[in-house]
């Protein structure tokens, strides 16, 4: 299963859907990284609305994704964790989601439009 | 009365991480588990059935469900044969790893359901997940 990546004036939106292997994460990764290049964008949003399961594997690849576009010049935003993912991780006890966060797409398209004008990390 | 169900899952491939959290989460919605237990324990099969594949290349994930009036209940047993874990204390460490992860699966699981039991030596382990919640 490959995830779409859309293109939307300077920004790049994934959207990662729930059941994905960890063979399709890593290729997600990869994606991601290649596409960036290409594209010049300078703000990337991944959207995980779709995920009722977040461990620590799925965190690590996240958290690993958006250092990497971080490193290739572009702001990063995650957005739309359900309240059971968000819960299930703080509880899981460590800090497994370190990147800047939004509620839902909306405003983490507002945050990252923000970061960008701002030239914030 | 007391309703069981019970469901094996064999561990193969990485797909199958995906089919044993799936049924869990199933599972416990049929007899009333919350939202919240439900992504706990799914949460959990889903490092440990990681680590099976990963680690040992296949293993057995066994979903018992028990229902009465008084209580809701699931239970999961997780086996391979594979290598062992050399060292149960350090591997329920947060941050240990020997495999490249966060080092957070198997301490993280422990953290997400009642009750945890681990038991391995070199050529077979055996991991124990257990939920109850009164049945209102």
């Amino acid at each position: 299963m490959q995830i779409p990546i859309l293109k939307l004036k300077n920004i790049l939106l994934t959207s990662i859907q729930s059941d994905m292997t960890d063979d399709d994460a890593l290729r997600y990764q990869a994606d991601v990284v290649s596409f960036l290049e290409k594209s010049d964008a300078k703000g990337f949003i991944i959207d995980i609305t779709a995920m009722d399961i977040v461990d620590s594997f799925m965190a690590r690849v996240i958290n690993e994704t958006a250092r990497m576009a971080r490193l290739m010049g572009a702001k990063v935003v995650l957005c739309g964790m359900q309240p059971m993912v968000a819960l299930t991780l703080v509880e899981m006890g460590r800090e497994l989601i370190g990147v800047d966060t939004a509620l839902n797409l909306d405003k983490g398209f507002d945050k990252l439009l923000e970061m960008i004008s701002e030239g914030v990390d | 009365m007391i309703n069981i169900t019970d469901k094996c899952i064999e561990l193969k491939i990485e797909d199958d991480i995906l089919i044993a959290r799936k049924i869990a989460r199933q599972e416990m919605a049929d007899i009333g588990f919350g939202s919240a237990d439900q992504t706990r324990m799914a949460t959990a099969i889903s490092e440990l059935t990681r680590n099976v594949i990963k680690y040992a290349g296949h293993g057995v994930c066994h979903i018992v469900t028990e229902s009465s009036s008084e209580e809701i209940r699931i239970k999961v047993e997780i086996e391979d044969y594979g290598p062992g874990i050399e060292d149960i204390d350090k591997a329920m460490e947060d941050g240990y790893t020997t495999g490249g992860g966060l080092g957070a699966g198997l301490p993280g699981a422990k953290r997400l359901v009642n009750d945890f039991s681990i038991e391995s030596s070199p050529g077979y382990t055996k991991i124990n997940l257990e939920m109850s919640r009164p049945n209102v």
